[in-house]
């Protein structure tokens, strides 16, 4: 269903529905996390993927026109070079350990501790939240100077258009 | 849309559970699914729907740009500002055991602070890009 969908949105040549397609396979997805237990992750990419995104790509679209335009160049080499960068990743998961396998490295290495340790050191039940928010503190931190520089970039970009206008 | 009544009524009604409901979800974070981030995407979310029922200068009175702006660059200094009571404490940088005498109170004190801080950020970002996007007129020479 989802592969219909990504599909539908590269054959649509309608922005707004290419943009209300992507919301839906944005719900789709949250709707697999949740089915995979990583109830987090589906919280964010419901709220994130299919809420405020598609709502941002809308009002994107409100200043640009609502058709796609025709491609310019030809498209031959493009689809040879993602047809083969999907074969190498393809290829790369035949090398994962198989699917919930309890001897993969990720369920060996550092991750028993963490879910023996979580509730005894922090009192944190919910384990995501204690690795992100105290085992793995510094990469939050980063994680959220990102959040921030991307929003200043996005200030600076559009700001500097409007005093141009302005100028003009 | 500003005079769609059933949009209007509807929006009222949702917008407070909405609220709620990320605050649940900033302060159930540590028990249930959910933190920071999430809880700060729906309170984005729940002003960009006010936004939306009841027109961008209405937001905009209701969060002036002035206050997203310092909620950006506050929630970065929240989380960083844990990190430093941390080493005035005695302790190394983000180190939450010394916040408090009792190690574990610490934790939770340490993580329910970051907390609040990626959600400032978070909802800041949120809110001043779609502010940045919707403020923009329709411009045909582009």
């Amino acid at each position: 269903m989802m592969a219909i969908l990504v599909l539908a949105m590269a054959v649509q040549r309608n922005l707004f529905a290419v943009v209300v397609l992507a919301g839906i396979y944005s719900f789709l997805m949250a709707s697999v996390l949740v089915a995979l237990d990583a109830v987090d992750v589906a919280m964010t990419e419901a709220s994130v993927g299919a809420g405020v995104s598609t709502v941002l790509l809308l009002g994107a679209l409100y200043l640009t026109k609502g058709e796609e335009a025709k491609a310019v160049s030809k498209t031959g080499v493009p689809l040879l070079v993602s047809i083969g960068v999907a074969g190498a990743l393809v290829y790369g998961t035949f090398g994962l350990p198989a699917f919930s396998d309890p001897d993969a490295p990720i369920h060996t290495h550092v991750v028993p501790r963490y879910l023996d340790e979580s509730l005894k050191v922090t009192g944190v039940p919910n384990v995501v939240t204690s690795v992100l928010a105290s085992w793995r503190g510094y990469d939050t931190l980063g994680e959220t100077t990102v959040v921030f520089t991307a929003g200043a970039g996005v200030v600076a970009l559009l700001r500097r258009r409007r005093r141009d206008e302005a100028q003009r | 849309m500003r005079g769609d009544l059933v949009l209007r009524v509807v929006a009222k009604l949702f917008i407070p559970f909405m609220l709620l409901f990320a605050l649940y979800v900033q302060f159930h974070g540590e028990l249930g699914p959910g933190g920071g981030f999430q809880a700060g995407v729906i309170i984005a979310a729940a002003i960009i729907f006010y936004a939306l029922i009841f027109g961008l200068p209405d937001a905009r009175r209701l969060l002036p740009e002035s206050i997203v702006e310092a909620m950006m660059a506050g929630g970065v200094l929240i989380y960083a500002g844990v990190g430093v009571a941390g080493l005035l404490l005695g302790g190394n940088y983000l180190d939450y055991f010394v916040l408090d005498p009792d190690p574990v109170h610490g934790q939770e004190r340490g993580i329910f602070w970051i907390e609040i801080g990626v959600a400032v950020t978070v909802s800041g970002v949120m809110v001043k890009i779609f502010y940045m996007f919707a403020g923009r007129t329709h411009d045909p020479e582009d």
